[in-house]
């Protein structure tokens, strides 16, 4: 039940995100100094965690996603995707290993700003 | 003495007529999920991982990557998996917990519309983005007599 939970929410986060991110990327037709403006704000520290929980989000949505096609259309991952699920959680992990502390460093890199 | 309706009892007749648009809006969710793990997997790489990372996002990033077709059609085709599978998504949740039939309706509009405004926008901006449209070396900002001088 868990794993459905986790689908939705991660799922409605990401719908909310997207609507977002598609009107900031709209902001290049509109002015170099609006866009500008508003991807900005996207570089300041308290974003840069909150693109780590996006990604988690992504990642954990994805990795699901291809568990539920599984189950849906192979008997064996039917049977098995108790385990398979924790093979989610396995790979999610090792993604936001490698995601998180390169993400972090370059948007807390000194200089690395504007 | 029935108070509450049978468990399985459909809310509405089923359609019998037409294609079964839940079965292709089911068979649609995990076609486009498998594309969409591949063009936001690349997106996050390309954007977050890669030189400055997020430092390295600006106008001038943007107007390097849609100088190029390949990442226009990467962005577009991303939106419109992406729109068309969240609000199929978000229709679900929708058909799930809203009880009321009316409100059940306007808010599935609502995502239809929501979707549609963002894919024409989104389509639009990718496609007629132009840094130069219109340059005046008199009138311009630095940043733009840098791209289009």
């Amino acid at each position: 039940m868990w794993s459905w939970v986790l689908h939705r929410i991660t799922g409605v986060a990401i719908f909310f995100f997207l609507l977002v991110h598609i009107l900031d990327t709209a902001l290049i037709r509109v002015s170099p100094e609006a866009y500008d403006a508003v991807i900005g704000t996207y570089k300041n520290p308290v974003m840069a965690l909150g693109e780590v929980v996006l990604v988690a989000a992504i990642a954990y949505h994805a990795y699901n996603g291809l568990r539920i096609i599984l189950v849906d259309f192979w008997p064996w991952a039917t049977r098995h995707q108790r385990q398979l699920w924790w093979g989610v959680i396995g790979l999610w992990a090792v993604t936001m290993l490698g995601f998180a502390p390169r993400h972090l460093m370059l948007a807390f890199a000194p200089g690395g700003g504007h | 003495m029935t108070a509450i309706a049978d468990p399985r009892a459909p809310r509405a007749a089923a359609r019998r007529k037409g294609p079964n648009l839940e079965k292709w809006g089911w068979m649609y969710m995990r076609a486009s999920g498998v594309l969409l793990i591949v063009l936001i997997f690349g997106h996050l790489f390309v954007n977050l991982m890669v030189g400055e990372g997020i430092h390295g996002i600006d106008f001038a990033f943007v107007v390097g990557k849609y100088a190029s077709p390949f990442w226009q059609w990467w962005d577009v085709l991303m939106l419109w998996l992406a729109l068309i599978h969240g609000a199929n998504g978000m229709r679900t949740i929708v058909n799930d917990y809203v009880t009321h039939n009316g409100t059940r309706r306007v808010l599935v509009w609502a995502l239809w519309l929501a979707a549609a405004f963002l894919i024409v926008l989104g389509t639009l901006v990718v496609f007629t983005f132009d840094p130069c449209l219109g340059f005046d070396a008199e009138t311009a900002s630095d940043l733009i007599i840098g791209i289009c001088g």
